[in-house]
């Protein structure tokens, strides 16, 4: 090849910055969409009334309530595990179904998902930002919950070190590091959740089947979760692992369910991402 | 050699020997999972630098075959080119240089205009994001959107839909525009702006491949044409050829009309058609003058006469058996 030739060859490997126009624009639509900033204020505000209610309620004295409770009014960081607890099994993966769900048949349905692959964007391509775009989403929620309850919790109780599940106290700021860890932890379970979504989300073309079935299937497996009966398929449930949190806030830390809970998670990933890839790559666009 | 592989610049292949056709199909079929063909077997021959008006009924395959030439539907059989470049595996090389209107336009409601087109240009990996705002304000311009770039595409007119989404396929330089029904919606000064709008591009070079239900629509700007039917592909040709094939006619308005039929078949014109006040023939080679002198010449008396060029339309019924234009 002479000189020309090179000279003449498109430029190579272009910079990431261009690459990352696409997640920018993602991220853009993502967060400046009505819907889903009144799903994050939704998440932000059920820590606030959780506060209020125990704040209210605290002078009647113990009777004997959840350990939590006390642990909540006690100190005011444990607010914010208080409100993962309270939203994981339910509202946090609502949250996260309606944002994964809609990804790709939410483009479909509006017909813009035809352009952005005549653009051409890349269907593989597409298929990694609407992910990253769903977990960035993700991780937003879980701070925008636990940032929201460890401030309510600052200004309606009172705050110091921080008594541990295992009995022994540490510092303020080993405990807002553990509840760093839970934060992310909580952000593994539901990102899980996203892979799921998006698998679905390239079945249909209708944003509010993909979102449903989203929203359905954790509820589904909290269900099989709690029947007895069924605990030898336990242990493949992600959501059997979502509440192994707690263990982070032992001392020392108990890895075991941790380390099964991310393994789970991670295999859920890269099965239903797979499911996502083959059946986007191959996908007729019709609408 | 080794210079190219130590900068890590792709070596390309060959260009292939496609001869100058930008859209080139081979028996591209599809059969949807319902087993409805909505595309048979099409050999499409779109040469670089034509303005190509793809005509056909709604529900013919029009759209189907489109999407199949942008590798957003699989053909079931067959294959294409697009700017020389193999189908659908050679989609990142081709489409960048392809723009698109497919189906009507779809963008985001809640975001504005230029908001949207800022997304399309975001989803092009090789689009320059230092030049985005000057091109997307550019191809606002060109379709006389930039006075509503900042409203919301909700806000926007039909006629500004459709024009945000030919906006859209003109973002960056294209070597080929694939704009299908881009007249849907628009009034007739729309309508006359989008072809105006296609003249010029086709002006600086790039191939306009057009579709349209409403012939007359495109007539005017389109050297070439294809007609679909019921997913078949039942002619493609120039406008050249084709008019030429279907030959000019004269026609007399008399009232003496049998003696006029004598003239014409006199003169040795071809297929002679009478009725009650007019008298025609194809004319042929016969200058329309001479006609016009015999006919005076015998004391026919000729209240009018006309040399009558078919129109695409009158082809078109000619050679698919009927008129397509199903809805007016």
């Amino acid at each position: 090849m002479s000189t020309a030739e090179i000279a003449l060859a498109p430029a190579p490997a272009r910079p990431a910055r261009i690459r990352l126009r696409l997640f920018r624009s993602e991220l853009g639509l993502t967060f400046q969409r009505r819907r889903n900033q009144a799903l994050l204020v939704l998440l932000g505000a059920v820590p606030v009334m959780v506060g209020i209610a125990l704040r209210l309620t605290s002078h009647q004295g113990n009777d004997g309530g959840p350990n939590l409770i006390d642990q909540v009014t006690g100190n005011g960081v444990f607010l914010s595990v208080g409100a993962l607890f309270f939203l994981l099994p339910l509202i946090l993966p609502l949250a996260v179904a309606v944002v994964s769900g809609d990804s790709i048949a939410g483009e479909a349905s509006a017909g813009t998902l035809r352009y952005l692959l005549a653009v051409p964007a890349g269907r593989t391509r597409l298929l990694m930002v609407k992910y990253a775009a769903s977990v960035t989403f993700c991780l937003a929620a879980v701070a925008t919950i636990a940032a929201t309850a460890l401030i309510t919790g600052v200004i309606l109780f009172p705050v110091g070190p921080v008594t541990l599940l295992s009995g022994s106290t540490v510092s303020l700021a080993a405990g807002l590091g553990r509840l760093a860890l839970v934060g992310l932890y909580v952000w593994a379970c539901v990102a899980t959740l996203v892979a799921i979504g998006l698998a679905i989300s390239t079945v249909t073309d209708s944003p509010i089947a993909a979102i449903t079935a989203t929203a359905v299937l954790p509820v589904t497996s909290e269900v099989i979760d709690a029947v007895p009966q069924l605990s030898g398929v336990h242990p493949y449930l992600f959501t059997h692992w979502w509440f192994s949190y707690d263990d982070l806030l032992r001392a020392p830390i108990l890895t075991d369910h941790i380390t099964q809970g991310l393994l789970t998670f991670l295999a859920y990933t890269l099965i239903f991402g797979s499911v996502a890839w083959a059946r986007f790559s191959t996908k007729d666009v019709t609408c | 050699m080794t210079t190219t592989a130590e900068a890590g610049a792709p070596v390309e292949a060959p260009p292939l020997p496609t001869g100058d056709h930008a859209i080139a199909t081979s028996g591209l079929t599809k059969r949807f999972h319902g087993g409805q063909l909505a595309v048979a077997d099409i050999d499409l021959m779109v040469p670089r630098g034509a303005v190509f008006g793809f005509l056909g009924p709604n529900g013919s395959g029009k759209t189907t075959t489109i999407r199949m030439l942008l590798g957003l539907v699989a053909p079931t059989a067959g294959s294409h080119e697009l700017l020389g470049v193999p189908m659908p595996d050679g989609w990142a090389t081709a489409l960048p240089k392809v723009g698109s209107l497919i189906e009507g336009p779809a963008f985001h409601p809640h975001l504005s205009g230029e908001a949207n087109l800022r997304r399309c240009d975001a989803a092009d990996r090789t689009a320059d994001a230092r030049t985005s705002r000057q091109r997307i304000g550019s191809a606002l311009e060109r379709v006389g959107l930039t006075a509503a770039a900042g409203k919301r595409y909700k806000a926007y007119s039909l006629g500004m839909k459709q024009r945000l989404g030919i906006a859209a396929a003109m973002l960056g330089p294209r070597e080929l525009l694939i704009l299908d029904e881009p007249t849907n919606g628009l009034d007739p000064q729309g309508t006359r702006e989008v072809r105006t709008l296609i003249r010029e591009i086709a002006a600086e070079g790039t191939t306009v491949f057009v579709s349209s239900h409403l012939l007359a629509e495109i007539e005017q700007v389109c050297s070439h044409v294809a007609v679909m039917r019921a997913g078949r592909l039942v002619a493609q040709s120039s406008l050249e050829d084709l008019r030429a094939e279907a030959g000019t006619r004269i026609r007399v308005e008399t009232p003496d009309t049998s003696a006029a039929r004598g003239v014409l078949t006199g003169l040795g014109l071809a297929d002679v058609r009478i009725s009650d006040s007019e008298v025609s023939a194809e004319l042929g080679e016969l200058e329309p003058e001479r006609v016009c002198a015999e006919m005076v010449g015998v004391g026919v008396a000729v209240r009018g006469l006309a040399v009558v060029r078919p129109s695409l339309e009158d082809v078109f019924v000619e050679l698919t058996g009927e008129g397509f234009d199903v809805n007016g």
